[in-house]
Protein backbone atom coordinates (compact mmCIF):
# COMPACT_ATOMS: atom_id res chain seq x y z
CA UNK A 1 0.00 0.00 0.00
CA UNK A 2 2.93 2.43 0.93
CA UNK A 3 4.26 1.60 -2.34
CA UNK A 4 1.28 2.54 -4.24
CA UNK A 5 0.93 5.75 -2.24
CA UNK A 6 4.33 6.93 -3.72
CA UNK A 7 3.59 5.71 -6.81
CA UNK A 8 0.29 7.84 -6.86
CA UNK A 9 2.60 10.88 -4.97
CA UNK A 10 4.89 11.10 -7.84
CA UNK A 11 2.04 10.75 -10.76
CA UNK A 12 0.25 13.95 -9.26
CA UNK A 13 3.51 15.59 -9.16
CA UNK A 14 3.88 14.68 -13.28
CA UNK A 15 0.13 15.33 -13.57
CA UNK A 16 0.41 19.03 -12.26
CA UNK A 17 3.91 19.60 -14.37
CA UNK A 18 2.00 18.39 -17.31
CA UNK A 19 -0.48 20.54 -16.86
CA UNK A 20 1.13 23.60 -15.93
CA UNK A 21 4.29 23.51 -18.76
CA UNK A 22 0.95 23.07 -21.77
CA UNK A 23 2.49 25.22 -24.70
CA UNK A 24 0.30 23.95 -27.64
CA UNK A 25 -3.18 24.96 -29.35
CA UNK A 26 -5.79 26.09 -26.81
CA UNK A 27 -8.14 23.51 -25.76
CA UNK A 28 -11.37 23.31 -23.82
CA UNK A 29 -13.27 20.46 -21.88
CA UNK A 30 -16.67 21.14 -20.55
CA UNK A 31 -16.77 19.73 -17.29
CA UNK A 32 -20.95 19.44 -17.43
CA UNK A 33 -22.27 18.35 -14.20
CA UNK A 34 -22.70 20.84 -11.24
CA UNK A 35 -20.94 19.00 -8.46
CA UNK A 36 -17.50 18.29 -10.74
CA UNK A 37 -17.76 22.35 -10.95
CA UNK A 38 -17.82 22.52 -7.37
CA UNK A 39 -15.10 20.24 -6.86
CA UNK A 40 -12.75 21.89 -9.12
CA UNK A 41 -13.16 24.92 -7.64
CA UNK A 42 -12.91 23.36 -4.40
CA UNK A 43 -9.26 21.76 -5.04
CA UNK A 44 -8.22 24.60 -7.09
CA UNK A 45 -7.80 22.92 -9.70
CA UNK A 46 -8.31 25.61 -12.13
CA UNK A 47 -5.41 27.01 -10.73
CA UNK A 48 -3.22 24.61 -12.19
CA UNK A 49 -3.73 25.29 -15.70
CA UNK A 50 -1.61 26.84 -17.99
CA UNK A 51 -3.11 29.59 -19.90
CA UNK A 52 -3.52 27.37 -22.84
CA UNK A 53 -5.79 24.87 -20.95
CA UNK A 54 -9.33 25.92 -20.10
CA UNK A 55 -12.35 24.06 -17.75
CA UNK A 56 -15.82 25.26 -18.43
CA UNK A 57 -18.49 24.51 -16.72
CA UNK A 58 -21.69 22.84 -18.49
CA UNK A 59 -25.38 22.79 -18.55
CA UNK A 60 -25.51 19.95 -15.43
CA UNK A 61 -26.80 21.54 -12.45
CA UNK A 62 -30.53 20.76 -12.38
CA UNK A 63 -31.62 23.77 -10.76
CA UNK A 64 -29.90 26.26 -13.02
CA UNK A 65 -31.54 24.57 -16.19
CA UNK A 66 -35.03 24.67 -14.81
CA UNK A 67 -36.77 27.69 -16.69
CA UNK A 68 -38.72 29.62 -14.60
CA UNK A 69 -42.72 28.47 -15.89
CA UNK A 70 -41.44 25.43 -13.57
CA UNK A 71 -40.41 27.79 -11.19
CA UNK A 72 -43.86 29.32 -11.31
CA UNK A 73 -46.06 26.51 -11.85
CA UNK A 74 -44.73 25.38 -7.94
CA UNK A 75 -45.65 28.38 -6.78
CA UNK A 76 -49.24 28.15 -7.48
CA UNK A 77 -49.32 24.75 -6.16
CA UNK A 78 -48.22 25.86 -3.34
CA UNK A 79 -50.72 28.69 -2.81
CA UNK A 80 -53.82 26.00 -3.44
CA UNK A 81 -55.11 25.11 -0.36
CA UNK A 82 -54.59 21.98 1.39
CA UNK A 83 -51.48 21.71 -0.67
CA UNK A 84 -47.92 21.99 0.46
CA UNK A 85 -44.92 21.93 -2.09
CA UNK A 86 -42.00 19.33 -1.12
CA UNK A 87 -38.31 20.20 -2.17
CA UNK A 88 -34.85 19.80 -2.26
CA UNK A 89 -33.23 23.11 -0.55
CA UNK A 90 -31.72 24.20 -3.88
CA UNK A 91 -34.68 24.93 -5.44
CA UNK A 92 -35.65 27.44 -2.48
CA UNK A 93 -34.24 30.77 -3.86
CA UNK A 94 -34.18 30.34 -7.29
CA UNK A 95 -36.42 33.57 -8.73
CA UNK A 96 -39.53 32.74 -10.46
CA UNK A 97 -41.36 35.19 -13.02
CA UNK A 98 -42.28 37.12 -9.59
CA UNK A 99 -40.39 35.82 -7.02
CA UNK A 100 -38.98 32.42 -5.37
CA UNK A 101 -40.88 29.47 -3.25
CA UNK A 102 -38.85 30.92 -0.20
CA UNK A 103 -40.78 34.79 -0.56
CA UNK A 104 -43.78 32.78 -1.18
CA UNK A 105 -43.49 30.76 1.98
CA UNK A 106 -42.48 34.06 4.17
CA UNK A 107 -46.03 34.43 2.74
CA UNK A 108 -47.66 31.75 4.06
CA UNK A 109 -47.31 29.74 1.07
CA UNK A 110 -46.73 25.56 2.13
CA UNK A 111 -43.40 25.21 1.07
CA UNK A 112 -41.67 21.77 3.10
CA UNK A 113 -37.73 20.86 2.06
CA UNK A 114 -36.30 17.71 2.66
CA UNK A 115 -32.80 15.79 2.33
CA UNK A 116 -34.76 12.69 0.49
CA UNK A 117 -37.71 12.25 -1.50
CA UNK A 118 -38.44 9.17 0.58
CA UNK A 119 -39.39 11.85 3.44
CA UNK A 120 -42.58 12.80 1.99
CA UNK A 121 -44.01 9.20 3.40
CA UNK A 122 -43.15 10.26 6.77
CA UNK A 123 -45.11 13.59 6.08
CA UNK A 124 -48.27 11.57 4.50
CA UNK A 125 -48.20 10.16 7.88
CA UNK A 126 -48.18 13.06 10.00
CA UNK A 127 -50.85 14.86 8.25
CA UNK A 128 -52.98 12.64 5.11
CA UNK A 129 -55.67 14.54 4.31
CA UNK A 130 -53.19 17.05 2.74
CA UNK A 131 -51.93 16.87 -0.98
CA UNK A 132 -48.11 16.47 -1.08
CA UNK A 133 -46.91 17.63 -4.76
CA UNK A 134 -42.66 16.99 -4.83
CA UNK A 135 -40.51 18.95 -7.04
CA UNK A 136 -38.95 16.11 -8.93
CA UNK A 137 -36.09 18.01 -11.26
CA UNK A 138 -32.86 16.34 -11.76
CA UNK A 139 -30.77 14.44 -14.26
CA UNK A 140 -30.19 10.46 -14.72
CA UNK A 141 -28.92 10.09 -11.18
CA UNK A 142 -32.09 11.27 -8.98
CA UNK A 143 -34.66 9.87 -11.65
CA UNK A 144 -34.31 6.08 -9.81
CA UNK A 145 -34.99 7.22 -6.86
CA UNK A 146 -38.45 9.27 -7.96
CA UNK A 147 -38.99 5.98 -9.61
CA UNK A 148 -38.73 3.84 -5.98
CA UNK A 149 -41.28 6.87 -4.25
CA UNK A 150 -43.68 5.53 -6.81
CA UNK A 151 -43.22 1.73 -6.06
CA UNK A 152 -43.75 2.80 -2.37
CA UNK A 153 -46.68 5.01 -3.06
CA UNK A 154 -48.36 2.41 -5.11
CA UNK A 155 -47.46 -0.71 -2.58
CA UNK A 156 -49.05 1.84 0.39
CA UNK A 157 -51.65 3.06 -1.57
CA UNK A 158 -50.99 6.66 -0.63
CA UNK A 159 -52.86 8.68 -3.20
CA UNK A 160 -52.24 12.22 -2.16
CA UNK A 161 -48.72 12.10 -3.74
CA UNK A 162 -47.88 13.93 -7.09
CA UNK A 163 -44.63 14.94 -8.68
CA UNK A 164 -43.82 17.68 -10.57
CA UNK A 165 -41.55 16.61 -13.16
CA UNK A 166 -38.34 18.61 -14.90
CA UNK A 167 -36.57 15.74 -15.12
CA UNK A 168 -33.57 16.00 -17.91
CA UNK A 169 -31.11 13.20 -19.49
CA UNK A 170 -27.49 13.94 -20.62
CA UNK A 171 -27.10 12.74 -23.81
CA UNK A 172 -29.17 15.30 -25.72
CA UNK A 173 -28.04 18.09 -24.68
CA UNK A 174 -24.17 17.31 -24.71
CA UNK A 175 -25.56 17.27 -28.74
CA UNK A 176 -26.87 19.66 -28.57
CA UNK A 177 -23.75 21.46 -27.54
CA UNK A 178 -21.26 19.68 -30.07
CA UNK A 179 -23.77 20.61 -33.13
CA UNK A 180 -24.12 24.44 -31.82
CA UNK A 181 -20.47 26.02 -31.96
CA UNK A 182 -19.85 24.98 -28.63
CA UNK A 183 -15.80 25.11 -29.50
CA UNK A 184 -15.23 22.48 -26.70
CA UNK A 185 -12.89 19.76 -27.51
CA UNK A 186 -13.54 17.10 -24.37
CA UNK A 187 -16.12 16.48 -21.76
CA UNK A 188 -16.11 15.13 -18.26
CA UNK A 189 -18.78 13.01 -18.03
CA UNK A 190 -20.88 13.42 -15.13
CA UNK A 191 -19.96 10.11 -12.40
CA UNK A 192 -23.01 9.95 -10.76
CA UNK A 193 -24.78 9.50 -13.97
CA UNK A 194 -22.95 7.22 -15.16
CA UNK A 195 -23.43 5.57 -12.16
CA UNK A 196 -26.83 4.78 -13.02
CA UNK A 197 -26.54 4.88 -16.66
CA UNK A 198 -23.26 2.81 -17.37
CA UNK A 199 -20.32 4.71 -19.40
CA UNK A 200 -21.50 3.39 -22.19
CA UNK A 201 -24.23 6.33 -22.27
CA UNK A 202 -21.38 8.24 -23.87
CA UNK A 203 -19.81 6.19 -26.53
CA UNK A 204 -22.07 7.23 -29.47
CA UNK A 205 -21.48 10.96 -28.77
CA UNK A 206 -17.62 10.43 -29.04
CA UNK A 207 -18.08 8.16 -31.92
CA UNK A 208 -20.14 10.56 -33.65
CA UNK A 209 -18.78 13.91 -32.85
CA UNK A 210 -15.41 13.04 -32.68
CA UNK A 211 -14.86 14.32 -28.75
CA UNK A 212 -13.22 12.33 -26.22
CA UNK A 213 -15.03 11.76 -22.47
CA UNK A 214 -13.45 11.07 -19.46
CA UNK A 215 -15.87 9.87 -16.73
CA UNK A 216 -14.77 11.47 -13.69
CA UNK A 217 -15.21 11.00 -9.67
CA UNK A 218 -15.41 13.42 -7.08
CA UNK A 219 -12.22 13.27 -4.87
CA UNK A 220 -9.37 15.48 -5.52
CA UNK A 221 -7.23 13.11 -7.09
CA UNK A 222 -9.48 11.07 -8.77
CA UNK A 223 -11.15 14.31 -10.69
CA UNK A 224 -7.64 15.62 -11.08
CA UNK A 225 -6.42 12.06 -13.02
CA UNK A 226 -9.44 12.03 -15.00
CA UNK A 227 -9.09 16.45 -15.95
CA UNK A 228 -5.50 15.15 -16.89
CA UNK A 229 -6.31 12.42 -19.57
CA UNK A 230 -9.29 13.95 -20.94
CA UNK A 231 -6.80 16.98 -21.75
CA UNK A 232 -4.46 14.31 -23.32
CA UNK A 233 -7.30 12.94 -25.22
CA UNK A 234 -8.60 15.96 -26.31
CA UNK A 235 -4.71 16.74 -27.63
CA UNK A 236 -4.57 13.74 -29.33
CA UNK A 237 -7.55 14.32 -31.16
CA UNK A 238 -6.75 17.18 -32.05
CA UNK A 239 -3.30 16.33 -33.22
CA UNK A 240 -5.35 13.08 -35.23
CA UNK A 241 -3.31 10.57 -33.52
CA UNK A 242 -6.07 8.64 -32.39
CA UNK A 243 -10.24 8.12 -32.22
CA UNK A 244 -12.12 9.67 -29.53
CA UNK A 245 -13.52 7.30 -26.57
CA UNK A 246 -15.19 7.06 -23.86
CA UNK A 247 -12.50 6.57 -20.54
CA UNK A 248 -13.91 5.90 -16.87
CA UNK A 249 -11.50 7.34 -14.59
CA UNK A 250 -14.07 6.34 -11.95
CA UNK A 251 -14.00 2.49 -11.80
CA UNK A 252 -15.06 2.10 -7.89
CA UNK A 253 -18.54 3.10 -8.86
CA UNK A 254 -18.71 3.49 -12.36
CA UNK A 255 -19.16 0.28 -14.87
CA UNK A 256 -19.57 0.04 -18.75
CA UNK A 257 -23.40 -0.95 -18.21
CA UNK A 258 -24.26 1.02 -15.02
CA UNK A 259 -27.34 -0.04 -12.53
CA UNK A 260 -29.54 -2.04 -15.18
CA UNK A 261 -32.30 -2.78 -12.06
CA UNK A 262 -32.54 1.50 -11.67
CA UNK A 263 -32.73 1.99 -15.71
CA UNK A 264 -35.36 -0.87 -15.23
CA UNK A 265 -37.52 0.79 -12.99
CA UNK A 266 -37.37 4.45 -14.28
CA UNK A 267 -38.14 2.84 -17.94
CA UNK A 268 -41.29 1.37 -15.96
CA UNK A 269 -42.27 4.87 -14.57
CA UNK A 270 -41.21 7.60 -17.30
CA UNK A 271 -41.18 7.42 -20.89
CA UNK A 272 -38.87 9.90 -23.01
CA UNK A 273 -40.06 13.31 -23.70
CA UNK A 274 -38.92 16.59 -24.89
CA UNK A 275 -37.70 19.22 -22.03
CA UNK A 276 -36.79 22.90 -22.17
CA UNK A 277 -33.16 23.87 -20.90
CA UNK A 278 -32.59 27.32 -19.92
CA UNK A 279 -30.73 29.07 -22.49
CA UNK A 280 -30.99 26.20 -25.36
CA UNK A 281 -34.65 26.11 -25.41
CA UNK A 282 -36.71 22.80 -26.24
CA UNK A 283 -34.54 19.78 -27.11
CA UNK A 284 -35.95 16.90 -28.17
CA UNK A 285 -36.23 13.47 -26.26
CA UNK A 286 -33.95 14.81 -23.59
CA UNK A 287 -35.99 14.61 -21.05
CA UNK A 288 -38.48 11.88 -19.23
CA UNK A 289 -42.11 12.74 -18.26
CA UNK A 290 -44.20 10.21 -16.04
CA UNK A 291 -46.13 7.41 -18.28
CA UNK A 292 -49.66 7.75 -19.57
CA UNK A 293 -50.78 4.85 -16.78
CA UNK A 294 -49.43 6.98 -13.90
CA UNK A 295 -50.36 10.35 -14.98
CA UNK A 296 -52.74 10.47 -11.67
CA UNK A 297 -49.14 10.91 -10.07
CA UNK A 298 -48.46 13.85 -12.28
CA UNK A 299 -49.06 17.34 -11.20
CA UNK A 300 -48.90 19.39 -14.04
CA UNK A 301 -45.31 18.76 -15.59
CA UNK A 302 -45.45 19.13 -19.57
CA UNK A 303 -45.15 22.11 -20.92
CA UNK A 304 -43.57 23.72 -18.76
CA UNK A 305 -41.06 26.00 -21.29
CA UNK A 306 -41.26 29.73 -21.01
CA UNK A 307 -38.25 31.09 -19.29
CA UNK A 308 -38.66 34.84 -18.14
CA UNK A 309 -35.51 36.91 -16.91
CA UNK A 310 -35.60 38.56 -13.40
CA UNK A 311 -32.86 40.77 -14.62
CA UNK A 312 -32.57 41.80 -17.96
CA UNK A 313 -29.11 41.96 -18.16
CA UNK A 314 -28.63 38.49 -16.31
CA UNK A 315 -26.59 35.90 -18.81
CA UNK A 316 -27.31 32.79 -17.02
CA UNK A 317 -28.20 31.19 -20.33
CA UNK A 318 -24.62 31.84 -22.01
CA UNK A 319 -22.80 30.33 -19.21
CA UNK A 320 -24.65 27.45 -19.32
CA UNK A 321 -24.23 26.84 -22.55
CA UNK A 322 -20.42 27.52 -22.04
CA UNK A 323 -20.35 30.72 -24.23
CA UNK A 324 -19.57 33.14 -21.16
CA UNK A 325 -17.74 32.56 -17.91
CA UNK A 326 -19.76 33.62 -15.02
CA UNK A 327 -17.29 36.70 -14.67
CA UNK A 328 -18.49 38.34 -17.67
CA UNK A 329 -21.80 39.03 -16.45
CA UNK A 330 -22.07 42.05 -15.19
CA UNK A 331 -24.17 41.64 -12.77
CA UNK A 332 -21.82 39.22 -11.15
CA UNK A 333 -20.67 39.70 -7.64
CA UNK A 334 -22.20 43.36 -7.96
CA UNK A 335 -26.04 43.10 -8.34
CA UNK A 336 -26.09 39.63 -8.59
CA UNK A 337 -24.69 37.94 -5.32
CA UNK A 338 -25.83 34.33 -3.12
CA UNK A 339 -27.65 36.65 -0.34
CA UNK A 340 -29.88 38.53 -3.82
CA UNK A 341 -29.67 36.12 -6.58
CA UNK A 342 -30.63 37.43 -9.88
CA UNK A 343 -30.61 33.73 -11.46
CA UNK A 344 -30.48 30.21 -10.61
CA UNK A 345 -26.79 29.84 -11.46
CA UNK A 346 -25.94 32.18 -8.34
CA UNK A 347 -28.35 30.14 -6.22
CA UNK A 348 -26.95 26.72 -5.86
CA UNK A 349 -24.21 25.69 -4.77
CA UNK A 350 -23.37 23.86 -7.99
CA UNK A 351 -23.66 26.76 -10.27
CA UNK A 352 -21.28 27.62 -12.09
CA UNK A 353 -21.67 31.38 -10.89
CA UNK A 354 -22.20 30.63 -7.00
CA UNK A 355 -18.86 28.99 -7.82
CA UNK A 356 -16.68 31.18 -9.33
CA UNK A 357 -18.17 34.27 -6.63
CA UNK A 358 -17.39 31.98 -3.89
CA UNK A 359 -14.13 30.49 -4.61
CA UNK A 360 -12.47 33.92 -6.45
CA UNK A 361 -12.18 31.98 -9.79
CA UNK A 362 -11.40 34.15 -12.88
CA UNK A 363 -10.88 31.03 -15.28
CA UNK B 1 -28.20 17.92 -6.36
CA UNK B 2 -26.19 15.25 -7.63
CA UNK B 3 -24.01 15.06 -4.90
CA UNK B 4 -23.62 11.32 -3.52
CA UNK B 5 -21.77 10.15 -0.82
CA UNK B 6 -19.79 6.29 -0.04
CA UNK B 7 -21.15 5.19 3.08
CA UNK B 8 -20.52 1.78 5.04
CA UNK B 9 -23.90 -0.27 5.43
CA UNK B 10 -24.08 -1.04 9.08
CA UNK B 11 -27.99 -2.51 9.09
CA UNK B 12 -30.24 -3.95 7.07
CA UNK B 13 -34.48 -4.04 7.09
CA UNK B 14 -36.83 -4.51 4.64
CA UNK B 15 -36.95 -1.53 2.28
CA UNK B 16 -33.53 0.15 3.29
CA UNK B 17 -30.53 -0.49 5.27
CA UNK B 18 -28.80 1.93 7.79
CA UNK B 19 -25.73 3.28 6.06
CA UNK B 20 -22.44 4.40 8.09
CA UNK B 21 -20.90 7.61 7.10
CA UNK B 22 -17.80 8.19 9.35
CA UNK B 23 -19.93 7.94 11.95
CA UNK B 24 -23.10 9.67 11.06
CA UNK B 25 -25.70 7.06 10.64
CA UNK B 26 -28.41 7.42 8.02
CA UNK B 27 -31.08 5.28 6.68
CA UNK B 28 -31.30 4.47 2.89
CA UNK B 29 -33.48 2.95 0.81
CA UNK B 30 -32.28 -0.17 -1.13
CA UNK B 31 -33.68 -2.10 -3.56
CA UNK B 32 -31.65 -0.61 -6.67
CA UNK B 33 -28.69 -2.65 -5.86
CA UNK B 34 -28.01 -6.09 -3.92
CA UNK B 35 -25.60 -5.53 -0.86
CA UNK B 36 -24.50 -6.99 2.13
CA UNK B 37 -23.27 -5.59 5.75
CA UNK B 38 -20.36 -4.30 5.36
CA UNK B 39 -20.27 -3.35 1.67
CA UNK B 40 -19.44 0.21 0.97
CA UNK B 41 -22.20 2.03 -1.13
CA UNK B 42 -22.84 5.12 -2.81
CA UNK B 43 -26.02 7.01 -1.31
CA UNK B 44 -27.74 9.83 -3.11
CA UNK B 45 -30.96 11.72 -2.16
CA UNK B 46 -31.64 8.76 0.35
CA UNK B 47 -31.60 6.20 -1.89
CA UNK B 48 -28.77 3.34 -2.57
CA UNK B 49 -27.68 4.00 -6.28
CA UNK B 50 -24.87 1.60 -6.79
CA UNK B 51 -21.77 -0.64 -4.51
CA UNK B 52 -18.25 0.09 -4.63
CA UNK B 53 -15.52 -1.76 -5.74
CA UNK B 54 -12.61 -2.31 -4.08
CA UNK B 55 -9.08 -2.05 -5.15
CA UNK B 56 -9.68 1.89 -6.42
CA UNK B 57 -5.63 2.83 -5.33
CA UNK B 58 -4.59 0.26 -7.80
CA UNK B 59 -7.13 1.44 -10.49
CA UNK B 60 -5.72 5.00 -10.28
CA UNK B 61 -1.81 3.46 -11.29
CA UNK B 62 -3.33 1.63 -14.05
CA UNK B 63 -5.25 4.32 -15.31
CA UNK B 64 -2.21 6.71 -15.57
CA UNK B 65 -0.26 4.72 -17.34
CA UNK B 66 -2.54 4.08 -20.17
CA UNK B 67 -2.60 7.77 -19.81
CA UNK B 68 1.49 7.90 -19.85
CA UNK B 69 1.03 4.99 -22.84
CA UNK B 70 -1.47 6.13 -24.84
Amino acid sequence: MTDFKIDMDRQITKIKAWLAAYDGPDISIMEVCGSHTAAISKYGISGLLSPRLHLISGPGCPVCVTPTAYIDRLLELSLEPGTTVVTFGDLMRVPGRARSLADARSEGAQVEMVYSPMDILRLVKEQPQRRFVFAAVGFETTTPVYAMLLEQLIEQKIENVQLLTALKTMPEVIAWLCENGSGIDGFLAPGHVAAVTGAKLFEPLAARYQVPFGVAGFEAKELLLAVYGTFRAAVRCREDRGRADVKNYYPSVVTHEGNELAQRIVDKYFEVSDAAWRGMGVIPASGRLLRAEYAGFDAGSASLIQDHRKNQACRCDQVLMGRCLPGDCPLFGTVCTPQNPQGACMVSEEGSCHQYLMYHRTR
Amino acid sequence: MCVALPGKVVEIYEKDALVDFSGNRVRAISGLVPIAVGDYVLVHAGCILQKLSAGEARDMIELFEEIEQA
